[in-house]
């Protein structure tokens, strides 16, 4: 079974732990700014966690005419190859999340490849905000905290 | 340099300069960072008798090693500079995204010196710094001003400011960062206030560089580990804040109360962090790098008090609660937003008004001079009084002097609870002996978080003392302080030390910086930070008579309650811990202390 990333905003204290934990995984460095995944936070203080979900049919490669982004349909990684990558940022304009953007420093893609099986900003995200789970169990959490609400109503009335 | 970035910012205001210096790596090394390290430059370049508001005193911004890495609770910076309303050296502590983002941005550490001729902010971009007019700021509250100067240069961009308190020089103003964080004591917005310095904005897209990047990920998981394990920590602190402290201060009968006539609250239940979590709670929030989230976000809906924002912290529910001996959370909470927009700390704030409604009380201030009834217990006051303080309107022009210089223009200065002119936190020193002696010795004035004897003599962490007991507690503070003046210095918050020890502080300074830090080894740049520290306050004219409480906390027994009964019996510990922290009987340290230390290389302006 395959894994995915849940991101759950109701759970994410805007602590970006998340930040450090991928820059430090893929610059070997402190360095929010170089992370594959953001933390935006609304004037009411929500904070959301945002980065690629990996689509089925992603848009950055539906665009990339160098196949430099491609879906793999044995992980359900959208794999990024920097050799063919031209550095057109066609991707960057073409994913309707933001998720993907582009890095002029090293004249190259920055995009989630969840560390190879093992994503560092859910290893070190402290809430249920990310986490690494397979895809049956996606929504689990979510069912289980209105069950337990149902659980709270019947309770009282019992 | 691993974990520091090897450079500091210097700006002199009066020239309208800025230049860019090279970290003193020695000394970075002996002095960590943030409060040490700021402290160290500090006393090289200031005449310890400087007045606290003149061009002559500098004001730094100044991070650790740690902050903005990854480990725990890693967001904290510190303002250093001698105090507006102490005169002694001081060191405001505050956590968000703003100590983070300087490093970021390619420096460890601000010094500004001198004076604008106007209002100014400073705008630091990836290692490039510049002053801007301010003058389009200048009189709005903090809140509008970080709206303003973020859309003026970036959405992401971090800010640091004063509000209206600090601009009028309120001796207990604060710095402000992310809208809502204090660099609170002491009045450091008063001294950014006397620069005409409004704000620094910080933006950086650069990194802190790890010395050894698998090592700080395994210290980091192990210390969140710890963190996540320990009751305090992941439990209490993150679901009630630190306000869960009011019922468990109030039942051991140290909640100070009505101005500290008495120490125990029959309000305390309303003002809790369980009654702050049933009716203003909307959600918890960390500052950066941080697990345990104790920060509030908060809404009243109550229509006299109605906002939005962050807190109160247990200090604030107390100080605008027990202290003034209001009971009514929403008018708390208000209070905690007014000061946060206008830039004023909330304890001193607090206990300020505390003060003044017992001068009420006892005739001296009259309800002319108020302009309103001040009588304990007055919700409406104290939220009045709050906003009067920042724009030193009517009697709020004496409060922003804070409480001894309230009571004292009124021939009564044994009534301001402050020591060394700050206001005590919200621990009753007669029910918690310990405490007494944390406050008395303090290098910043009345402080609870330079030797924090609570975890030990209430809450029990690392492990139970009788809080009545006198034997020992010099030698658990001045591990204590030693302790927290490293961890005030490495960018950890001191609140992780519910969890963490010094093995585990020193394994995430050794992991980043590759410099041997062990326990021992931060003990020791503790205790010479804190004998710095105590040099200074020595040069600026304190003395073994300034190491004292307010009169009442020495000679008038708790009248009810837990506590019942109890003095603080400061000068039965006070000898103890002179001698233990290696000091003469007059509190100076020896020179045999000094030379051990390495303070004889200090060069002190005289």
């Amino acid at each position: 079974m395959n894994k995915v990333l849940l991101l759950q905003p109701e759970f994410c204290i805007n602590c970006h732990s998340c930040r450090l934990a991928c820059s430090l995984k893929h610059e070997g460095a402190f360095r929010p700014s170089k992370s594959r995944i953001e933390v935006l936070t609304s004037p009411m203080k929500f904070s959301v966690p945002l980065t690629c979900l990996q689509c089925e049919d992603p848009a950055c490669a539906a665009v990339c005419v160098v196949k430099a982004l491609t879906k793999n349909s044995d992980t359900g990684v959208v794999e990024y190859d920097a050799q063919k990558c031209i550095g057109c940022r066609m991707c960057v304009s073409a994913c309707p999340f933001g998720n993907i953007s582009y890095d002029r420093e090293t004249k190259s893609v920055i995009k989630c490849d969840v560390c190879e099986g093992t994503p560092e900003c859910a290893v070190f995200c402290p809430t249920d905000a990310i986490q690494w789970i397979r895809a049956d169990l996606e929504t689990l959490a979510r069912k289980k905290v209105m069950s337990e609400k149902f659980e709270q109503v019947f309770k009282k009335e019992a | 340099m691993y974990g520091w970035m090897g450079k500091i910012l210097r700006v002199d205001l009066t020239k309208e300069t800025v230049k860019i210096e090279k970290l003193n790596e020695q000394w970075a090394k002996d002095y960590i960072g943030g409060r040490g390290l700021g402290s160290r430059y500090f006393v090289e370049e200031v005449n310890p008798k400087v007045e606290p508001l003149s061009p002559d005193n500098k004001l730094i911004f100044a991070t650790g090693p740690m902050t903005g890495a990854l480990g725990a609770s890693t967001g904290r910076y510190e303002v250093v500079t001698k105090g507006a309303l102490t005169d002694t050296i001081a060191a405001s502590n505050s956590g968000g995204m703003f100590g983070p983002e300087l490093k970021y941005s390619g420096f460890d550490m601000i010094i500004f010196e001198g004076k604008s001729q106007k209002p100014v902010y400073l705008y630091i971009e990836d290692g490039n710094a510049v002053l801007r007019d301010a003058s389009h700021v200048w009189g709005k509250l903090t809140g509008e001003t970080t709206d303003i100067l973020m859309g003026e240069t970036a959405s992401t961009a971090k800010v640091a400011c004063i509000g209206p308190a600090g601009e009028n020089l309120a001796k207990i103003a604060c710095v402000i960062c992310d809208k809502d964080r204090a660099a609170g004591r002491s009045g450091v917005g008063a001294v950014m206030g006397s620069k005409n310095l409004k704000a620094v904005v910080v933006l950086g897209s650069g990194g802190v560089v790890p010395a050894d990047a698998e090592k700080v990920r395994e210290v980091a998981l192990d210390v969140r580990k710890k963190l996540a394990e320990h009751p305090v920590a992941s439990e209490g602190l993150p679901k009630l804040g630190t306000a869960i402290l009011v019922n468990i201060i109030n039942q051991s009968g140290a909640l100070p109360t009505r101005n500290f006539q008495e120490s125990f609250f029959e309000g305390a239940e309303k003002t809790s962090g369980e009654a702050l979590y049933e009716n203003q709670l909307i959600k918890k929030k960390a500052c950066f790098g941080c697990t345990i989230a104790c920060g509030r976000v908060t809404q009243v809906k109550d229509k006299r008090y109605a906002g939005f924002g962050e807190g109160p912290e247990y200090e604030t529910a107390w100080a605008f609660g027990a202290q003034c001996g209001v009971d009514n959370l929403d008018a708390i909470t208000k209070a905690n937003y007014i000061c946060n927009e206008n830039g004023i700390d909330t304890i001193s704030m607090g206990s300020t008004i505390g003060c003044a409604m017992e001068l009420y009380e006892k005739g001296v201030i009259t309800r002319e001079t108020a302009g309103m009834d001040l009588n304990f217990g007055n919700a409406d006051a104290v939220v009045k009084l709050t906003e009067m303080t920042a724009f030193r309107e009517g009697i709020g022009d004496l409060l922003a002097e804070g409480s001894y210089r309230l009571a004292e223009s009124y021939g009564h200065p044994e009534l301001s609870m402050s020591v060394k002119k700050q206001e005590l936190p919200a621990y009753d020193p007669r029910g918690v002996q310990g405490m007494g002696l944390e406050y008395a010795t303090s290098n910043r004035g009345g402080c609870h978080v330079r030797g924090y004897l609570i975890s030990p003599e209430i809450l029990g962490v690392p492990e139970k003392l009788d809080p009545q007991a006198i034997e020992g507690k010099d030698v658990w503070l001045k591990i204590f302080q030693d302790l927290t003046a490293a961890i005030d210095s490495s960018g950890v918050c001191l609140f992780t030390t519910f969890g963490l020890g010094g093995e585990e502080i020193a394994a995430q300074l050794a992991a980043l910086t590759g410099v041997d830090y062990t326990a021992e080894k931060i003990l020791e740049c503790g205790d010479r930070i804190y004998n710095l520290e105590r040099l200074f306050n020595i040069k600026a004219g304190f003395s073994k008579d300034d190491d004292t409480l307010p009169p009442r906390l020495l000679n008038d027994p708790i009248p009810a309650g837990p506590a019942k009964g109890h003095v603080n019996r400061l000068f039965e510990m006070l000898p103890a811990y002179y001698k233990t922290r290696g000091w003469d009987e007059n509190g100076v340290p020896t020179q045999e202390k000094i030379e051990d230390l390495g303070l004889d290389k200090v060069k002190f302006i005289e």
